[in-house]
C-alpha cells in the first residue's frame, strides 16, 4: 500500500537516524577520547555528522522516487 | 347654279386679289374642277346606277331565256333565286316535265289528243329510275326524250304509283293496239277485198277491153260477108257492151271505191302511224306495204298501158256507136230488146248527146267519106300526124307511167324507209333493252358486290363481337378460376402460415423458455457474481471474483456476458476486490496523510519542505466535507478542498467522483494515495462490469420473461 510507504520511510529514516547519530556519537567519542584529549567538539562532531548523514540519507529515501535513474536503454 | 354661284364668287375673288397673280386665278379657276367633279360625281354615279340595272335586267332576261344558266346563277348568288321568282316565276329546277313537256309539246303539235295523253303518262314513267325494266319496253324512247332525261334529277314515286301507273299504261296501250289494229284490219280487208274486186274488174275490163279491141279490129279488117260481119258487129256490140260495163264498173264505181278504201285505209294508217305504241308499227307498216301494193297493183291494173288503145278503141267505139246507130235505127223497129240494151248502154248518155252523136255521126260519116278521099291523099300526113299524136301519147302515157312509178317508188322508198324505220328502231329498242338489260346486270352486279361487301363487314363485325364476347367470357372464367385459386391458395397460405406460425410459435415458445432459461442461469450467475462482490473476506476485501466468473462464462454462452466476463479486472477475479466501505474507511485514513504531504511534490521534496508541509497540515482546517460543485477547474483546486469533496463524494457514496477527485492530486499526496486510487478503479471497473452484466441480465430476463 502506497500510504504506508511513507510511514516506512520515516521509520527507516528514524532508524537510520538514530543509528548514525548513535554511531556518530560513538565515534566521536571515542575520537574526541582518543585523538581530541575529551574534547567535546568532536562528539557534536560525530553527532552533527551523524545527524547530517540521517538528514541526508532521510531527504534521500524520501526523494527517491522524484530522483531520475536515467538507465542506458540499449535501442 | 353652283356654276352661277361659283363664278360669282370667282369673279368677285378676282376683283378682290386681282393685284396678285395668276397664280390665284389658277387657283380659283380650280372651283370649276370642283364643280365638274361634282357633275361627274353625279355622271359617274348614274352610269353605274345604269350599268348595274342593265346588267341585272340582262341576266333575268337571259335566265328567262336559258334555265340552265338560272340554276347556276341561283347556285353561286346567293338571292338571286328569290329575285329570279319575283320576275320569272318559280324555276324549273327539279323536274324535267316542263322541258320534255316542251320538247314532245313540239313533236305532238301534229298529233292527236290520245297521243298526248299517251306522250304524257311516258313522260311521267320516263321519271322512274332504271328498276323499272318493264316500262322501257312499253316506251318507245325517242332519243329526244332520253337525252334530256339524265339532265334533271328524276323523282321517284312510291311503287305501288309506278305499279298502277304502269297497268294503266299497259291498258291503255293494249286498248289502243286492239282499237287501231281492228280498225286497220277492217280496212285492210276491206280495202283488200275492193282493191282485189277493182283489180279483177280492171283485168276483166282489160280483157274486155283487149277481146273488144280484137274483135273490132276483126270487124274493121276483115272484109267478110254479111252474116259475118253482123255476127262480129253482135260480137263487137257484146264486146262493147261488156266492156264498157266493165270499164264502167272498173272505172266508175269500182275503182273509185278501192280508192276510197285505199284513201281511208291510208287515213287509218296515218292515225295509227300517230299513235306512239310500238306493237302498232310493223302492223301499221305491214298495211301501209299492204296499201302500197295495193295502189301499185290498181294503178298498174289501171294503167295497163290500154290508154292508148283505148282511145283508139274509143275512136272505134265512136264508129261502133255510129254503126250501132245505123244498126239500131235498122233494128229499132225490129228488137226492142237491144233497143233496152241500148238504152241501157246509153243510159248514161243524155238524149241530145244522143241526137248530137247521130248527128255527129251522120257528118262523120260524110266527112269520113270525104276525109277517106282526102286519106288516101293526105295519107302520108295523117300517117305522120297519127304518128306525132302516138309519140305525144306515148309521152303522156310515159310521162303517167314514168310519174306513177316515180310515185310508186317514192312510196315504195318511203315505205322501205318506214320499215328500215322500224327495223332500226326495233334494233334500237333491242339494242337499248339489251343495254338496259345490262345496266340492270351491272346494277345486280353491283348489288351483288355490295351485298358481298356488307355481308363480309358484317361478318366480320360479328365476329369481332363473337370473338370480343368470348374473350370476355374467357377472361371471366379465366379470371374466376384464378380468382378461386388464388383464393384456395390463399387460403392454403393461410393455414400453411399458421401452421408454420404455430410451430414457430411453438418453436420460439420453446427458445424463448429456453432463452429465459438462460437469462434466468445468467441473472443467477449474475446475482452470484454480484452477491460475491458484496460478501467481504479478509482485509475487508472480496472474495475472488473467479469462480463466479467462471460459472457466469459456463452458464451463458452468451457472448455479451462472455465478453464482460472476460473484462474483469484480473485481480478482482484473482484477488478479489475492496468493498466501497473499506475503500472510505481507508481514504479517511488516507486523508490525513495526504493532508500531511501536501507541499511535497517533484521539485519541493526536501525535509524542510516535508516539515513545512506537516505545519501547514497542522495549521490548517477545511471542511471535513464539501459538496463539490458542478464545475470544477484546476486552479481551484488544492488538496485540502479535493479531500474534502472526495470525502464527500464518498460519504455520498460516488466513489467514482471521488476518484476521480483523487486523481487530480499531484505530488507527493499523489504517491500516497496510488494504491487506493488503483484499489478504487479497479473496484469501479468491478462494479461497472457487474453492474453491465446485471443490467444486461436484467434486460435479457426482461425480454424472454413473458407478461402473463
Amino acid at each position: 500500500m502506497s500510504e504506508k510507504e511513507l510511514g516506512k520511510k520515516w521509520d527507516r529514516c528514524l532508524a537510520d537516524g538514530a543509528v548514525k547519530i548513535g554511531a556518530g556519537l560513538g565515534l566521536g567519542i571515542v575520537l574526541s577520547v582518543v585523538f581530541f584529549k575529551r574534547r567535546t567538539w568532536p562528539i557534536s562532531f560525530g553527532l552533527g555528522t551523524g545527524l547530517g548523514m540521517a538528514a541526508s540519507n532521510c531527504q534521500n529515501d524520501l526523494r527517491s522516487h522524484y530522483v531520475l535513474h536515467g538507465s542506458v536503454k540499449e535501442q | 347654279m353652283l356654276r352661277l354661284s361659283v363664278r360669282a364668287a370667282d369673279a368677285a375673288a378676282r376683283r378682290r386679289l386681282c393685284q396678285r397673280g395668276p397664280r390665284i386665278i389658277l387657283q380659283h379657276s380650280r372651283p370649276y374642277t370642283e364643280g365638274n367633279t361634282g357633275g361627274s360625281a353625279a355622271k359617274i354615279v348614274a352610269a353605274g346606277l345604269v350599268s348595274f340595272g342593265g346588267g341585272i335586267g340582262g341576266t333575268v332576261l337571259y335566265a328567262k331565256w336559258d334555265s340552265k344558266f338560272r340554276t347556276t346563277v341561283e347556285k353561286n348568288v346567293p338571292y338571286s333565286d328569290l329575285l329570279f321568282g319575283l320576275a320569272l316565276g318559280p324555276a324549273t329546277s327539279l323536274d324535267s316535265t316542263p322541258t320534255k313537256k316542251q320538247n314532245t309539246w313540239v313533236e305532238c303539235k301534229i298529233e292527236i289528243n290520245i297521243c298526248c295523253v299517251f306522250i304524257e303518262q311516258c313522260e311521267e314513267c320516263h321519271q322512274h329510275s332504271p328498276p323499272e325494266t318493264a316500262l322501257s319496253s312499253e316506251e318507245p324512247s325517242e332519243p329526244g326524250d332520253v337525252l334530256t332525261a339524265p339532265e334533271e334529277p328524276l323523282k321517284e314515286r312510291p311503287a305501288e304509283e309506278v305499279t298502277a301507273r304502269i297497268a294503266q299504261q299497259d291498258q291503255a296501250d293494249q286498248d289502243t293496239l286492239t282499237f287501231v289494229s281492228d280498225k286497220l284490219e277492217d280496212s285492210l280487208a276491206s280495202s283488200a277485198t275492193a282493191t282485189l274486186q277493182a283489180i279483177a274488174a280492171q283485168e276483166a275490163a282489160l280483157q274486155a277491153i283487149l277481146q273488144h279491141t280484137q274483135k273490132l279490129k276483126e270487124a274493121m279488117e276483115t272484109e267478110v260477108s254479111a252474116e259475118q260481119r253482123s255476127s262480129h258487129w253482135k260480137d263487137l256490140e257484146d264486146a262493147v257492151c261488156a266492156r264498157s260495163r266493165n270499164v264502167e264498173e272498173a272505172g266508175a264505181a269500182l275503182v273509185q271505191a278501192s280508192r276510197a278504201s285505199l284513201d281511208s285505209l291510208r287515213a287509218v294508217v296515218e292515225s295509227a302511224k300517230d299513235s306512239r305504241v310500238a306493237a302498232l308499227r310493223p302492223m301499221v307498216l305491214a298495211a301501209e306495204e299492204n296499201l302500197h301494193s295495193m295502189t301499185v297493183d290498181l294503178d298498174r291494173a289501171v294503167d295497163k298501158s290500154v290508154e292508148s288503145e283505148a282511145k283508139i278503141v274509143s275512136q272505134y267505139s265512136e264508129l261502133v256507136n255510129e254503126a250501132k246507130q245505123q244498126f239500131q235505127r235498122e233494128l229499132s223497129s225490129i228488137t226492142p230488146e237491144i233497143q233496152a240494151n241500148w238504152k241501157g248502154l246509153s243510159g248514161t248518155l243524155s238524149v241530145d248527146d244522143l241526137n248530137a252523136l247521130i248527128a255527129h255521126a251522120h257528118r262523120r260519116i260524110d266527112q269520113l267519106n270525104r276525109e277517106m278521099a282526102e286519106q288516101r291523099v293526105r295519107e302520108q300526113v295523117h300517117i305522120e300526124a297519127a304518128l306525132e299524136q302516138q309519140k305525144l301519147e306515148d309521152q303522156k302515157a310515159l310521162e303517167k307511167a314514168v310519174s306513177l312509178a316515180v310515185e310508186h317508188n317514192l312510196e315504195r322508198a318511203r315505205l322501205e324507209q318506214e320499215r328500215k324505220q322500224v327495223e332500226l328502231r326495233e334494233v334500237m329498242e333491242a339494242e337499248m333493252r339489251t343495254q338496259l338489260r345490262r345496266q340492270a346486270a351491272a346494277h345486280t352486279d353491283h348489288l351483288r358486290d355490295v351485298l358481298k361487301v356488307q355481308e363480309q363487314e358484317l361478318q366480320a363485325e360479328a365476329e369481332e363481337v363473337l370473338s370480343s364476347k368470348m374473350m370476355e367470357q374467357e377472361t371471366r372464367y379465366r379470371q374466376l378460376t384464378q380468382e378461386q385459386l388464388d383464393n384456395f391458395t390463399l387460403d392454403m397460405n393461410a393455414a400453411y402460415a399458421r401452421l408454420k406460425g404455430m410451430e414457430e410459435a411453438i418453436d420460439s415458445h420453446v427458445i424463448a423458455e429456453e432463452e429465459a432459461r438462460k437469462a434466468h442461469q445468467l441473472w443467477l450467475s449474475v446475482e452470484a457474481l454480484g452477491y460475491t462482490l458484496r460478501s467481504s473476506s479478509l482485509d475487508s476485501l472480496t472474495r475472488p471474483l473467479e469462480p463466479a466468473a467462471q460459472a457466469i462464462r459456463e452458464s451463458c454462452q452468451d457472448e455479451f456476458a462472455v465478453a464482460l466476463a472476460a473484462a474483469l479486472p484480473e485481480e478482482s477475479l484473482q484477488r478479489g476486490v475492496y468493498s466501497e466501505e473499506s475503500l472510505r474507511a481507508r481514504f479517511n485514513a488516507l486523508r490525513s496523510l495526504a493532508r500531511r504531504v501536501a507541499l511535497v511534490d517533484e521539485s519541493h521534496n526536501s525535509l524542510y519542505q516535508y516539515f513545512l508541509s506537516y505545519l501547514q497540515a497542522a495549521l490548517l482546517f477545511e471542511e471535513r466535507q464539501e459538496a463539490p460543485p458542478a464545475k470544477i477547474s484546476s486552479q481551484d483546486l488544492d488538496p485540502f478542498k479535493i479531500l474534502s469533496y472526495a470525502s464527500y463524494s464518498l460519504e455520498q457514496g460516488d466513489l467514482e467522483l471521488a476518484a476521480k477527485l483523487v486523481n487530480q492530486l499531484r505530488g507527493e499526496a499523489r504517491r500516497v494515495v496510488q494504491d487506493w486510487l488503483v484499489e478504487a478503479r479497479l473496484t469501479l471497473e468491478t462494479k461497472q462490469v457487474v453492474s453491465l452484466l446485471s443490467a444486461y441480465a436484467n434486460a435479457v430476463g426482461l425480454g424472454t420473461t413473458q407478461a402473463p
